[in-house]
């Protein structure tokens, strides 16, 4: 049995040097023990480390030592051990290193891949405080941070440091070792406590002051945060004391906009009067919309049209063939119905902002007639970004849904009519909306007496309509 | 006025720079502080030093010189018409903010934009003046990345990549009906012209550099841009298709996606409403399957729903694409090539790598597929190795359902 003490946990020297030893002998790796410092004592009879064999060859793979560099670093006891069992199977067999999915390959990489995240979050997490210290021509400073890393990494990441901040005096205390850079040279010294560290800096209120101002409360994400900023390194971080404040005043404003979201009265104010010009800036856009398929074959976009701060807001299904050519709502035979039934019902027609829940005419060609065809949950989903962009810029206070199509843009799902008409249902918007029939619906009705009867029916329910928006205003 | 503090000033101009998503600091060339009278370095990764709640990393430190604008953008919340707080930094404030934070390891370096005061001219000039500060008075090393003006002069933005490491100018909606809606003043034209001019001037001093060595770098982290996503009436499609084709004419280095944030005080056209954050993620991925995992624009498109020409929410864009094209799995770990490989939903370029090493000394099986990669259960049924084959699984009408996520409530409620 060989035993072989190192003189320190990231003694890589030390290790390489033994271990070259060792495998120029043949040593199998159930043959020896590894351990750091000078305890232990003779628990079996040890055999000495074999002498160093002159001029003996000795050439392992670039990727093996990278990863054994790495490696030693990790705080597991067993690492020296699984290195020269790796180190055996690399000078007995081809091709090991690139054998990603040989187990003890696998081992060895998660042990380097913990100490390269170490490494680096100690890059990112180190914070230095400024201290007064006596330099050579008066007081000076000097810039000093206590951190705790997981792995022995401190010695193999002072380059990075040293590199880093050339120009400046700092220390890093840890409690297993500190390094100290005067400007010019690296000194080591033993592990500290965090009592040695200042506790405190006058720019870490600027930096908590900054770190609270770019987090955007509405985009909270603290799954993302905590991957990346695990908790044990928060004790460490100035900053990481205000998380728990910022989190729950973000989730504060979330619960206060979706408790007041559905309430209907009080409507926002109106930040800037431009809602004409902003209307028509729209519109522009929806006449380019490529959101569907159905721009190619239909003559225009059919937008809404109407006073822009109109109390009542209608929605139709889609542009027929004659809202097509002329590029405006509700002017087809439909539409005309709709005008008699809103004037019988003495709902005035000009106070109302009118549109449909997909703005190109979906249709199919037969001869010479084109033949309305009903959209899909498809179009009616992609054209409903317009129709939401027209309710917030009028903002009403009742929307009337005028059919199946139009119901399931105004809710978002697919209703049946029969069951949700003659009563109002809170809008997301804060609107109160109302379900009835499209008024194609009553002309494609053969039967005389069900006509009459269903419109009286529309009319009558155009009248209490008409009368909920009196009350509302 | 009642004059303002540094904190109060930085408070005020990190608010308003919080809605600009960039915040890389790698890619640069690699340069340290020794044998000079500063500090700073970069060594090509760049380095996370915080992560704020909103889970975005904290790398530079992101602010305006000023947030008053004589723009009026409606989505953003420093636009003309805004109620919101203005502050201004003199040059030298933010210099020594900078070089106090990155004394602390706070800091990777400086991400510096403003609002347009003036003219276009005179804030690039302010801009350009903090960071030949911050490089020649100060001799700083680290990061520096300029947001830079569309409009002006095209010798300031010379001067600014001579001292940044990166430059960006943002497009800000991805169609010119939205831009034209949403920022009146700016001009697709414009944005897409200086962008065109940053890369020229980069490939010339690309050039320069292989013929004279001591030639000086011109933004050597390149160029950069953001979109806002859901602000405007683009599909993802069109969205898509949109960064593809900036790739390919800017040569940029990255866009980003930015879900439109509710913000204060919002004009009438923008309610407030939670930001498409899910979206946003789902932009990421296929930008990254774009740039490492050899997809065009085209096929990602295919992936997206013909109707509302957006990707699902529920499953990654790459699961999508290959429930699409089930013809082209399983596909074999012994034998596909890369390009196959990486095509297979789950598997990243790490692991195909890792699969490629391996495969040359051993039959893959199935275990030592897992061991290769995160998670083996969503691979499988996309996948022969030595000991597997999913029989008729890839057929399987209900895959999709199998493969997709449980439906969760959106991570807005999730306490720490």
């Amino acid at each position: 049995m060989h035993r072989v003490t190192l003189t320190a946990p990231d003694d890589f020297d030390g290790w390489r040097d033994a271990a070259r030893r060792l495998s120029n002998h043949d040593v199998d790796p159930a043959e020896v023990t590894w351990q750091v410092g000078e305890d232990g004592g003779d628990l079996f009879s040890d055999a000495p480390l074999p002498p160093e064999r002159p001029g003996a060859r000795f050439s392992v793979p670039r990727a093996f030592v990278d990863m054994a560099q790495s490696a030693i670093l990790h705080r597991d006891p067993e690492r020296f051990a699984l290195l020269y069992a790796l180190l055996w199977r690399v000078r007995t067999q081809r091709g090991v290193m690139e054998d990603k999915a040989d187990p003890l390959l696998r081992r060895v990489d998660i042990l380097a891949k913990a100490v390269r995240r170490d490494i680096h979050k100690m890059r990112a997490f180190v914070r230095f405080r400024e201290m007064e210290e006596d330099g050579d021509g008066g007081p000076t400073s000097r810039y000093v941070a206590w951190f705790e890393p997981d792995h022995h990494i401190v010695r193999a990441n002072a380059g990075f440091f040293v590199r880093r901040f050339a120009a400046m005096r700092w220390s890093i205390l840890t409690p297993e070792t500190c390094i100290h850079w005067d400007g010019a040279t690296l000194t080591e010294g033993p592990g500290a406590a965090r009592d040695d560290a200042p506790d405190g800096d006058p720019v870490e209120a600027l930096w908590k002051g900054y770190y609270a101002a770019i987090f955007n409360p509405a985009r909270l994400k603290t799954g993302a945060m905590l991957s990346e900023m695990p908790k044990k390194y928060w004790r460490n971080l100035p900053e990481a004391a205000l998380i728990p404040d910022l989190v729950a005043g973000a989730q504060a404003r979330e619960a206060r906009m979706i408790a007041t979201a559905p309430r209907p009265p009080a409507r926002p104010p109106t930040p800037a009067n431009n809602s004409g010009t902003v209307w028509a800036a729209v519109r522009d856009e929806a006449m380019r919309c490529t959101r569907c398929p159905l721009y190619r074959d239909a003559t225009q976009t059919v937008f809404g049209e109407g006073p822009i701060d109109a109390p009542l807001v209608f929605i139709g299904e889609q542009p027929g063939d004659q809202e097509d050519l002329a590029g405006r709502p509700f002017v087809g035979p439909a539409g005309q119905l709709f005008d008699r039934a809103l004037e019988e019902a003495g709902v005035d027609r000009a106070s109302a902002y009118v549109t449909n829940a997909v703005k190109h005419f979906k249709h199919e060609r037969r001869g010479k007639r084109r033949i309305h065809q009903t959209p899909d949950a498809g179009e009616i989903q992609a054209c409903r970004w317009w129709l939401t962009q027209e309710l917030d810029m009028v903002r009403p206070r009742l929307v009337v849904a005028l059919g199946a199509t139009a119901a399931r843009a105004m809710l978002g799902k697919a209703v049946t009519i029969s069951r949700t008409r003659g009563a109002g249902i809170a809008l997301e918007n804060g609107a109160e909306g109302w379900v009835t029939v499209h008024p194609s619906y009553l002309l494609r009705l053969p039967d005389e007496a069900k006509r009459a009867q269903e419109r009286d029916r529309f009319v009558a329910e155009l009248r209490m309509i008409g009368a909920r928006v009196q009350a509302l205003a | 006025m009642v004059q303002l503090s540094i904190r109060q000033k930085l408070e005020i101009l990190a608010d308003a720079a919080k809605y600009d998503a960039s915040c890389a600091s790698s890619g640069t060339t690699k340069r340290d502080s020794r044998g000079g009278k500063g500090i700073g370095s970069t060594e090509g990764m760049g380095i996370c030093h915080a992560y704020a709640p909103d889970g975005r990393c904290i790398s530079l430190l992101k602010i305006l010189l000023t947030n008053s604008c004589i723009f009026d953008c409606h989505y953003c919340i420093n636009r003309r018409s805004s109620d919101v707080r203005r502050a201004r930094f003199a040059a030298k404030d933010v210099v020594d903010l900078t070089l106090s934070f990155y004394r602390r390891n706070y800091i990777e370096g400086l991400f510096l934009s403003s609002g347009i005061i003036r003219s276009p001219d005179y804030t690039m000039e302010q801009l350009v003046e903090v960071a030949r500060a911050l490089r020649e008075d100060h001799d700083f090393r680290g990061y520096i990345h300029l947001k830079t003006i569309p409009d002006a002069d095209p010798d300031l933005i010379r001067k600014a990549g001579l001292h940044a490491d990166r430059l960006s100018i943002n497009v800000e909606l991805p169609t010119e009906g939205g831009l034209k809606r949403l920022a009146p003043e700016k001009d697709g034209g414009r944005i897409e012209g200086a962008m065109g001019r940053l890369r020229a001037e980069m490939e010339d001093h690309g050039d320069a550099r292989r013929k004279y060595r001591h030639a000086p770098r011109f933004a050597p982290a390149g160029q950069s841009t953001q979109m806002i996503v859901g602000a405007d009436a683009a599909d993802d499609r069109a969205i898509i298709q949109r960064a593809s084709s900036l790739y390919d004419r800017h040569r940029l280095r990255r866009v980003y996606y930015s879900a439109f944030s509710p913000i204060p005080s919002p004009s009438a056209v923008l309610p407030l409403k939670r930001p498409p954050l899910q979206r946003e993620h789902r932009l990421y991925q296929s930008d990254w399957m774009m740039r490492f995992y050899g997809y065009d624009a085209a096929e990602i498109a295919a992936a997206t729903d013909p109707a509302t020409g957006c990707l699902p929410l529920d499953i990654d864009p790459k699961l999508a694409w290959a429930l699409q094209h089930r013809a082209s799995f399983p596909v074999d770990v012994n034998r596909a090539p890369r390009e196959a490989l990486l095509r297979v939903p789950g598997l990243g370029v790490k692991a195909v790598d890792r699969i490629l090493a391996s495969r040359r000394h051993r039959r893959l099986r199935l275990d030592d597929v897992a061991r290769l990669t995160t998670s083996i259960v969503k691979l499988r049924p996309f996948l022969v190795a030595a000991d597997w084959r999913p029989t008729g699984l890839v057929d399987r009408a209900d895959l999709r359902a199998r493969l997709a996520p449980p439906a969760t409530q959106l991570d807005l409620f999730t306490s720490s």
